[in-house]
């Protein structure tokens, strides 16, 4: 985790946030040590054919959690159905203790999603895509915007906060994007090949600021065809193919469980890929 | 490969993408469509010599020589269809610059640009030629019918104007791009198409309500007085009206003109098109726009997403250019409105079917906007509000950007005629509804780029959104003059608003 010490930006420490509705507030500070941050059971999806199969998932708070696979794994559809984007077949997810498929409303209010996609409005600022994403969020503007400004300044992205989005490369825009995720501080954050079409400079920001966030005690949850990203920044790595969880743990725990010492991980991802695809 | 072949092989290619598109605007991009798409325009083909025969049926049996009120008619007629052409073909031009699908491409290959681009500029005529003969087909038939072989001549004045129209569009997009740059000129471009395309008719039907106090276009054409400003019966301005008529002379004047224009046009502009597009393509990678400074504002979830449907709308030009041209058509009724204020002029009724007819256009393309044209769709779905609560916001947009639009006309209605301001009330209110309660059953995962092409992709939806504009403005004008079939209309709308339901894609 060393690169994490690039980035500048702390978040609050024990930000309050007021939510519209429910004048319970919350912080991203209180949360048992070996609490779940997710716990998904039996979760299944058919498409055309099983996409996730079964999956029992279980991700602790305050985890940096990466989720690696070959494509059409099931990665990007497990954590959809996570997010609440996808309606699962079977199966329960459960975010913080929360039925996310029961009360999707109160599990999503502690959740942010990052597609590969970097989906923001052309015609919004920077600025003004935050102030967007806060208000979805019920986040009191006196906390959201300097918040939303320190975020756009340690990505950045500090003077272009008042250009409208349109002309923004993919780079820019995936910040935009993962800023507003950030906006909100949540407790929980799932992102899907975050750092595709960012340069080094800014994808070391991205890895940094979300290093920031797992040590004042947010759970990361990551998928990532980059397996050095994996293996340096996750404290455990999970890996999926044909729907099905194959292998789960450390790096140490995946090197103990393959029955090679000082195998990277792209050996390991390699040989545990190999073998379900045999099977 | 030779110059000629590398020709001749690009306009193949640039036909065959055209072919595609409009086999795919046609068929809503579903090969399994293709023969009712096929069955559907051949009997949308044969319904269209119904109108054409009510419309220019009677004009059959004109011969030359004309005197000069049916000349200034037929050529009043002709110069609507080619300010239509030419709208279409500036947004066709625009649309060529913006769409960067395969500019890279073809710019940086080795192939002479001139040459290419001559042969895009002769596509963009092509097309809009073919599109203009398509839609003229049934009203020459019905001439040749009734008149006899030698209106077919009117075919090749079609050509003649798409030629035309082509050649002045893409001169005046390159020029707009030289006055006023990439930035500008996509928008103005758009509103020029926008204001071309209705301002021909809708500045008759002014000069018509000042003179004459009525919508009807042909009371100004027909008069003596515009008779008298008219050009002798010999003028080169009658050669459109004697070309279609059959003089063939004419005719081949217009059609040379045409191609010399067009070819004039390649010549000139083919070699700077590269320039143009470059300047284009960069112009959507160094776009600064800049906000002001200011407070994030406090609210609801609803307001948030409120205000921010309000502030994409504001800074959408897709919209402002799509619905201008319904807004214009709202000019004439206002005027009339004003016009008539105190008396109890029977026109005033026809401002009643115009209103709804736009409030309920108006309001499908901004729902689909709002409802279908989600560009951040997973975040508005990951945000902790119920799926409900974002509809409702969205709908609510929908109705109150239409309302702010339409309650200061029903306003200075019920000055004049309260009982036509509550009917007419009431109507823009269910129409805006239907329209966008239509936009919501048939939703779709849309950029909002892409709302130009949002009729593809349902042919139901826009078909009940248009019927279901036209049923409540029927509904409104007849309930206004005979109550008893006004009702009997409003009932058969509902019961085809009804049926569009049932067809609709079901949901969770």
């Amino acid at each position: 985790m060393a690169e994490f010490a690039a980035v500048r930006f702390t978040a609050p420490k024990r930000l309050r946030v007021m939510v519209a509705g429910n004048a319970k507030p919350h912080g991203v500070a209180v949360m048992k040590p070996d609490s779940s941050a997710l716990e998904v059971r039996g979760l299944t999806k058919r498409f055309d054919r099983l996409a996730v199969d079964s999956l029992d998932l279980t991700i602790h708070a305050g985890e940096f959690y990466a989720l690696v696979g070959p494509n059409g794994a099931g990665k990007t559809t497990t954590l959809r159905m996570v997010a609440g984007l996808l309606r699962p077949d079977a199966g329960a997810v459960s975010i913080f203790g929360i039925d996310a498929l029961q009360t999707p409303v109160a599990a999503k209010q502690v959740m942010a999603w990052v597609s590969d996609e970097p989906m923001i409005y052309d015609k919004l600022t920077p600025l003004e895509y935050l102030e967007f994403v806060a208000g979805l969020w019920g986040i009191a503007p006196s906390i959201s915007q300097p918040v939303a400004e320190d975020l756009l300044a340690s990505l950045g992205l500090g003077p272009h906060r008042h250009e409208r989005c349109e002309g923004f490369s993919k780079g820019m825009r995936q910040k935009v994007a993962l800023a507003g995720a950030l906006v909100h501080d949540p407790r929980l954050i799932i992102l899907d090949e975050p750092l595709t079409g960012l340069d080094a400079v800014s994808a070391r920001h991205v890895k940094g600021l979300l290093g920031e966030r797992v040590r004042a005690g947010c759970t990361v949850i990551m998928t990532t065809h980059i397996l050095e990203v994996a293996e340096r920044m996750a404290d455990r790595i999970g890996v999926i193919a044909s729907g099905r969880l194959v292998a789960e743990g450390t790096l140490t725990e995946l090197r103990q469980q393959n029955g090679h010492a000082d195998t990277s991980l792209e050996d390991l991802f390699i040989a545990l890929v190999t073998l379900q695809a045999a099977a | 490969m030779s110059p000629a072949t590398a020709l001749s092989w690009f306009a193949r290619h640039e036909l065959r993408l055209a072919w595609r598109e409009w086999f795919a605007m046609m068929t809503g991009g579903r090969r399994r469509r293709a023969r009712l798409a096929v069955v559907g325009l051949l009997a949308f083909a044969a319904l269209l010599h119904l109108p054409a025969w009510a419309v220019i049926g009677r004009f059959a049996d004109l011969e030359l020589p004309l005197d000069k009120s049916s000349l200034i008619v037929i050529s009043a007629t002709i110069f609507l269809a080619w300010t239509l052409m030419l709208s279409q073909a500036i947004e066709s031009v625009t649309r060529v610059f913006y769409a960067r699908a395969d500019l890279d491409l073809i710019m940086s290959s080795p192939a002479t640009l001139a040459n290419l681009f001559s042969v895009r500029i002769a596509a963009i005529a092509l097309s809009v030629t073919v599109m203009a003969l398509l839609f003229s087909t049934p009203f020459v038939d019905v001439l040749v019918i009734g008149g006899g072989p030698r209106w077919l001549a009117a075919f090749g004045v079609v050509v003649a104007m798409g030629l035309s129209a082509a050649a002045i569009a893409i001169a005046v997009t390159l020029l707009l791009f030289r006055l006023i740059g990439p930035a500008r000129t996509r928008f103005v471009a758009q509103v020029l198409a926008a204001v071309i395309g209705a301002g021909f008719v809708i500045a008759l039907q002014i000069a018509a309500i000042i003179s004459y106090g009525t919508l009807s276009r042909f009371t100004i054409l027909t008069s003596g007085s515009l008779a008298a400003y008219a050009p002798d019966l010999d003028s080169i301005w009658w050669w459109p009206a004697r070309a279609t008529m059959g003089d063939s002379t004419a005719l081949l004047l217009l059609l040379a003109l045409g191609l010399v224009l067009l070819g004039s046009v390649m010549a000139i502009f083919s070699g700077r098109y590269a320039d143009t597009a470059i300047d284009a393509a960069g112009y959507g990678t160094s776009g600064r726009r800049l906000a002001k400074e200011r407070p994030f504002r406090s609210g609801s979830r609803q307001q948030a997403l409120r205000h921010k449907e309000f502030m994409l709308l504001w800074r959408d030009p897709w919209l402002i250019s799509q619905s201008l041209m319904q807004l214009l058509y709202l000019v004439p009724p206002a005027l009339l409105l004003w016009r008539s204020f105190a008396d109890n002029s029977e026109a005033r009724m026809l401002i009643t079917p115009v209103m709804v007819m736009a409030a309920g256009q108006l309001a499908g393309g901004l729902a689909w906007l709002t409802i279908s044209g989600e560009d951040a769709p997973d975040l508005v779905a990951t945000a902790p509000l119920s799926p409900s609560s974002v509809t409702r916001a969205k709908i609510e947009v929908v109705l109150i950007a239409t309302a702010a639009i339409f309650t200061p006309l029903v306003a200075a209605l019920a000055f004049a005629s309260p009982y036509q301001a509550a009917v007419t009330a009431a109507a823009v209110i269910i129409g805006a509804a239907s329209a966008t309660a239509i936009q919501l059953w048939f939703r779709v995962q849309a950029r909002r780029s892409q709302f130009r092409r949002r009729q593809t992709s349902s042919r139901l939806a826009t078909f009940a959104e248009a019927f279901s504009s036209i049923g409540w403005a029927a509904s409104a004008a007849l309930l206004l003059a005979l109550p008893i079939a006004g009702i009997i209309s409003g009932l058969i709308t509902a019961g085809l608003i009804a049926i569009t339901w049932k067809c609709s894609p079901r949901r969770e």
